[in-house]
């Protein structure tokens, strides 16, 4: 008898007012979705197109002229494959250093019988308001450690993010019960024991949030390898990429007469394949990590 | 036995019994030193003459020589006020927009469709910069590009949209908004999830549709997120990521496109005045810092929403 009455009054009457408002919704809301995708799919038809269509605005929807040249072209590249292999590398290493020195800062820091806390948290969340700025800490790097151009530069001086740190240890402090801690203690187990066989067993989810951030801004950042190294070897996958991209090294740096002419034409056949080729790994990777991602920035956005 | 020294002593007992915890922050500690606070100590150079060959002690002092030659220059009122424009632009736009994303997907009961909705508004985040700017320059370029295409199906004619000076800003800031917006909205949206759904229950008795529902529940529940936010943004007004601007620019639009940031690494790292770049640093951040400090103050001043 109950369940009637409930059901149709959940089948809320829609009010003709509601019906209009959904209609804009939808229609605003299917507008945006296109905005947000129709330029990475155009990237996509436009790198495996005919050049000379895409030129004249022809290739709008479907690929015409189908052609593989950009990404033959691509292969034969190899300072792009050498950055590549640079950013992996200093991704997978900048990530874990990254780990290593901010997670257990951050439960430190969760913990309030830490004896200045206060002192603490201040000394790692000033940075984030003042620093020395570029050229002092280059002087430093370049002066004092002579790191300049090498493998540690990209991944160790700017290893501690204030950010990281508050994230994480507000999720220690929300998700670990004090009595845990209380009840190890009794059983006699040392701060350092707990922290590697207790703490981070219970915390993969913020680590992998913490991974993935890390991770991301490694594959993604040019600008200290633009400030910092000096011998293209080195470079990683983004300054290949502005090299490509911003400074045309496609076409400058081949020779002249009709093999420049017909660079020339692939240029940009070339720069859209690049771009696929380049931004492939992290949007294939995104639909199975975003649940984290968004996690993340939950977890952050609760003040601590 | 004295007071203070039995204070004292536990005081050490208590440290001694986490020492661990001490230990855990050592690296973090060593590695922010080094690289974060002795670069502190490195702004000194702004007040000296330096030569790398003489080292940072070793440098005569210049005192305030190169700041009053940043003063004085006409970069100077040129780096503010482009740093300013395109701070404010960027501020005026994507400020309210995740707002409105946010909103929107509150209403949204087609869950498959919200899903969708937010997955794709959330990827162009994923981009890098310098991608970001590579598809900017291969979208606007005059002979190739895709937007003067489909504007000129229109009637429009932009020429060469990365040439115009007085281009630059909006091409900044409507790229940015389509980078990051939806991005931005995830902690809007998730403040709306902890809305009490009775008092949407209680609206839809008294007969309100839900444009009333949005403006009188949802709304007023983001404004304190919204305050925080805003000042927060507010406090960095002065302050322009350099990355994305410095792609950006060329010949042709460097009267619009020439900020602080970027002006700071031409001079210090392109032509080696280090000490003039140092100074223009130091001025931006001890400006970026008073601003942040006084936002704090009246964040402060109009509720329990400040920062520290």
């Amino acid at each position: 008898m109950t369940t009637v009455p409930v059901r149709r009054h959940n089948h809320v009457r829609r009010l003709a007012s509601d019906r209009v408002f959904d209609g804009v919704l939808y229609t605003i809301a299917a507008i945006l979705t296109l905005t947000a995708l129709y330029p990475m799919y155009f990237i996509i038809i436009a790198s495996i197109s005919d050049p000379s269509l895409v030129a004249q605005g022809k290739i709008l929807l479907l690929p015409r002229g189908v052609t593989l040249e950009g990404y033959e072209h691509l292969a034969s590249m190899k300072n792009l494959w050498v950055g590549y292999g640079n950013t992996i590398l200093y991704t997978i290493a900048g990530t874990a250093i990254m780990l290593v020195v901010n997670i257990p800062v951050a439960y430190a820091l969760s913990r309030r019988d830490l004896v200045g806390r206060r002192w603490f948290t201040l000394f790692f969340v000033f940075p984030m308001f003042f620093g020395g700025g570029l050229i002092p800490t280059f002087i430093i790097i370049n002066n004092w450690f002579h790191l300049l151009d090498t493998f540690t530069v990209m991944v160790l001086p700017f290893s501690v993010i204030a950010y990281y740190i508050i994230v994480a240890r507000t999720f220690f402090q929300s998700s670990l019960p004090a009595e845990l801690w209380d009840a190890a203690q009794i059983d006699g187990c040392g701060n350092l024991r707990y922290f590697f066989t207790i703490v981070l067993p219970l915390s993969k989810a913020i680590i992998s949030v913490i991974a993935l951030w890390a991770a991301v801004g490694h594959w993604n950042s040019y600008f200290n390898a633009l400030i910092y190294l000096r011998t293209a070897d080195r470079y990683p996958l983004q300054l290949v990429m502005r090299n490509i991209l911003i400074n045309n090294e496609v076409v400058s740096n081949a020779m002249t007469g009709s093999a420049a002419a017909e660079l020339n034409r692939k240029a940009n056949l070339i720069k859209y394949g690049a771009i696929v080729v380049s931004s492939l790994p992290i949007m294939c990777m995104y639909p199975f990590v975003q649940k984290y991602f968004n996690q993340g920035v939950m977890i952050g956005a609760l003040k601590g | 036995m004295p007071g203070d020294r039995s204070a004292g002593r536990s005081l050490w007992l208590r440290i001694r019994r986490n020492g661990g915890l001490y230990l855990l922050m050592i690296p973090a500690m060593i590695i922010f030193i080094c690289f974060t606070y002795l670069p502190m100590y490195g702004i000194v150079i702004a007040f000296k003459n330096f030569k790398p060959a003489r080292g940072i002690l070793g440098s005569e002092w210049a005192g305030l020589r190169y700041f009053k030659k940043y003063f004085s220059s006409y970069m100077f009122s040129n780096t503010i006020r482009n740093t300013l424009v395109i701070s404010i632009y960027t501020i005026l736009v994507t400020f309210p927009l995740p707002i409105l994303i946010a909103l929107m997907c509150n209403q949204m009961y087609a869950k498959r469709f919200k899903k969708f909705f937010q997955v794709s508004t959330y990827l162009p985040h994923f981009i890098s910069t310098v991608v970001m700017c590579g598809m900017i320059v291969l979208f606007l370029s005059p002979s190739s590009g895709v937007i003067p295409k489909l504007l000129g199906y229109i009637g429009v004619q932009t020429g060469d949209l990365m040439g115009k000076a007085s281009a630059f800003s909006s091409i900044y800031v409507w790229t940015e908004a389509w980078q990051h917006v939806g991005w931005d909205s995830i902690m809007y949206i998730a403040a709306l999830s902890a809305v009490d759904p009775q008092l949407y229950e209680a609206a839809v008795v008294d007969g309100a549709n839900k444009w009333q529902k949005m403006r009188s529940i949802d709304i007023p529940l983001l404004m304190p997120t919204a305050v925080v936010l805003f000042i927060l943004r507010a406090g960095s007004v002065m302050s322009v990521g350099f990355e994305k601007v410095y792609l950006l620019q060329n010949d042709l639009n460097i009267s619009a496109s020439e900020i602080i940031s970027t002006y700071v690494y031409k001079m210090g790292l392109k032509s080696n005045q280090y000490s003039y770049s140092a100074a223009i640093g130091l001025f931006n951040n001890v400006v970026n810092f008073i601003l942040l400090l006084s936002v704090n103050f009246i964040a402060g001043k109009m509720g329990d929403t400040s920062l520290f």
